[in-house]
C-alpha cells in the first residue's frame, strides 16, 4: 500500500454494467475489451482500484448471472466461480470429502471476506498467497474457461503463470472449478501461518495421501507463499509414494519440500522462517492426512 | 461517467439516489443518507468499521460499489434499533462497558449481531473466531466478547434511547 493512496474513495471511473446471463457477460466483454474488468465478490479487485493499479473503464460485475453461483455434488463437484468461500466452507458434500478444501476456506481472512469474496475470484486475482489455490492443486482441480464461442478445461496446475498472472485469455470467463471424486482410503489437510488468523498467509500447505494399509499408494503436496505462483511439490511426493507412511517418511518428505520451494523475503515473512515453517507445517499435514486416511477407509 | 440510479431498501425505508459508478456504499451512507454511525477505518477490508448488512449478509461498505446494492435490502448501525428500544446486542454493550472510544462498536455489533443470529448462545473461542475480522485498537476485546456472549441475557433489558 502506497502511503500516499486514499483508501476512502475509488478515484478511477468507469462504467459499470450488471450481465442478467453468461451470454450478456461474454459480449459486453467482447465490445468492452481488454480494458474491461470482471467483478465478483470485489474484496481484491476495489483494493487495487483504490491502489490505482487497476483502472478499468468498464466494470462488468458477475453478482446478478444466477448460472455462475452454486455447489454441485455428483461424481466428484463442481463449484461454480462465484460461489462465496462462505458457502464452500458450510457445504455438506465439501465438509464430507474435501477436507484440505474446507479448511483452506475456514482459514481464508474474515468473516465478511468470506462472505463477500469468491472461489473464482480468489483464483484469477492469481495472488501467489492464495488459500484455496494449494487445497484446491491437492484435489486434482480444473477450471473451466469459457469463451462466447468456446470452453477449455485447464488443470490448475497448469494455470498460474506468475503473481497476478494466468493462461487466461481475452474475452475468457472462468466458469467452474470441477474437483474429481477423492480416491478410496484417501485424507487431505490444510495448515496455515499467518501473523494472525485473519491475515494473509506467511506459509500455506496443503497436502492429499490415498493409503492402503501402511503404504502411500498416491500423494500431492501445494503449497502458496512460497514462490511465484501456487506451486505442486513433485520431489517430495516422489519420495513418498509407495513408501510405509511413516513420522520419519513424513519428515522426510518435508524436509524435501524445504528445499525445493522458493520463497522471497518481503513484508510478512523472511525467506529462513518460510522455509523453516514451511518443513513444519507439510510434515503435520501430512501426519493429519494420513490419520484421517485411516478414518476414511474404516468407514 | 453515467450516472446510475440506485432504489435499495435503508433501514427499511425505500430510498432512490443518483450515484457515481465508483462510489461506495460506505460514502453514500455516511455523506448522501448522512448515517455517520458506520466508520471508515482502513479501506482495504482489514479492520471492519464500516461493516453494514446488506440482504442480511455482513459486507464491507468500503469495498462495496453503491451501484450495486440496487434492489437490496440495507441495514447499517442506525437500523437495529425498534424505535427507541435497543438492540439487545447494543444493551449488551453497554452493560458490559464494551465502549471505549467507541470507532470499532458500529462494526462489532453488525457482525455480532450476524452471530447471534446463527447461534444465539456462543462460546467465547466463537465470538473471537467470528469476530477475527474487527479490529478495536483501544484493544478492548475482552469487554466486546464477553458483551457478545452476554446478549442473550439482556433480551428483556430496559434500557431506551434517551428522549431528544
Amino acid at each position: 500500500m502506497y502511503m500516499n493512496t486514499n483508501t476512502r474513495i475509488v478515484s478511477p471511473e468507469f462504467d459499470f454494467i450488471q450481465p442478467k446471463t453468461l451470454a450478456e457477460a461474454f459480449s459486453l466483454l467482447e465490445e468492452h475489451g481488454a480494458t474491461a474488468k470482471l467483478l465478483a465478490g470485489g474484496t481484491d479487485l476495489l483494493v487495487q482500484m483504490k491502489m490505482e493499479r487497476q483502472q478499468p473503464s468498464h466494470v462488468i460485475s458477475l453478482a446478478k448471472v444466477k448460472e455462475l453461483e452454486g455447489i454441485k455434488a455428483g461424481d466428484g463437484l463442481t463449484i461454480g466461480a462465484t460461489t462465496s468461500i462462505s458457502a464452500i466452507s458450510k457445504s455438506a458434500p465439501v465438509k464430507a470429502r474435501y477436507a484440505a478444501l474446507r479448511e483452506a476456506c475456514n482459514a481464508y481472512s474474515t468473516v465478511s471476506v468470506m462472505l463477500m469474496g469468491t472461489i473464482g475470484g480468489n483464483l484469477c486475482n492469481a495472488s501467489p498467497a492464495a488459500d484455496t489455490a494449494p487445497a484446491l492443486l491437492v484435489h486434482d482441480a480444473s477450471v473451466i474457461l469459457k469463451t462466447a464461442k468456446a470452453t477449455r478445461k485447464v488443470p490448475l496446475k497448469d494455470f498460474f503463470t506468475g503473481p497476478g498472472k494466468t493462461v487466461m485469455q481475452p474475452g475468457e470467463i472462468l466458469t467452474a472449478i470441477e474437483l474429481p471424486e477423492p480416491a478410496r482410503g484417501s485424507g487431505s489437510a490444510f495448515l496455515k501461518i499467518s501473523r494472525v488468523v485473519a491475515d494473509i498467509s506467511q506459509v500455506c500447505a496443503a497436502v492429499m495421501l490415498v493409503r492402503d494399509g501402511d503404504k502411500i499408494t498416491d500423494c500431492r503436496i501445494a503449497l502458496g507463499s512460497v514462490g511465484p505462483t501456487p506451486v505442486r511439490m513433485k520431489h517430495a511426493v516422489g519420495a513418498l509414494i509407495g513408501q510405509r507412511g511413516t513420522p520419519e517418511a513424513f519428515d522426510a518428505a518435508a524436509e524435501i519440500v524445504a528445499r525445493d520451494i522458493t520463497p522471497i523475503t518481503d513484508v510478512r515473512a523472511t525467506e529462513k522462517y518460510r522455509r523453516h515453517v514451511a518443513r513444519i507445517i507439510v510434515r503435520d499435514a501430512l501426519l493429519t492426512a494420513w490419520q484421517r486416511a485411516a478414518e476414511g477407509a474404516a468407514k | 461517467m453515467k450516472k446510475h440510479t440506485v432504489r435499495f431498501s435503508l433501514n427499511g425505508t425505500p430510498r432512490e439516489i443518483t450515484v457515481n459508478a465508483n462510489e461506495l456504499l460506505l460514502n453514500v451512507t455516511r455523506e448522501q443518507e448522512k448515517l455517520t454511525g458506520t466508520k471508515y477505518g482502513c479501506g482495504i477490508g482489514e479492520c471492519g468499521a464500516c461493516t453494514v448488512h446488506v440482504d442480511g449478509r455482513p459486507t464491507l461498505s468500503c469495498l462495496q460499489l453503491a451501484v450495486a446494492v440496487d434492489g437490496a435490502e440495507v441495514v447499517t448501525i442506525e437500523g437495529l434499533a425498534k424505535g427507541r428500544e435497543l438492540d439487545p446486542l447494543q444493551k449488551s454493550f453497554l452493560d458490559n462497558n464494551a465502549v471505549q472510544c467507541g470507532y470499532c462498536t458500529p462494526g462489532m455489533i453488525m457482525i455480532g449481531r450476524n452471530l447471534l443470529d446463527e447461534n444465539p448462545n456462543p462460546t467465547e473461542e466463537e465470538v473471537r473466531t467470528h469476530m477475527r475480522g474487527q479490529l478495536c485498537r483501544c484493544t478492548g476485546y475482552a469487554s466486546i466478547t464477553k458483551a457478545v456472549m452476554g446478549a442473550g441475557k439482556c433480551a428483556t433489558g430496559d434500557f431506551k434511547i434517551p428522549a431528544e
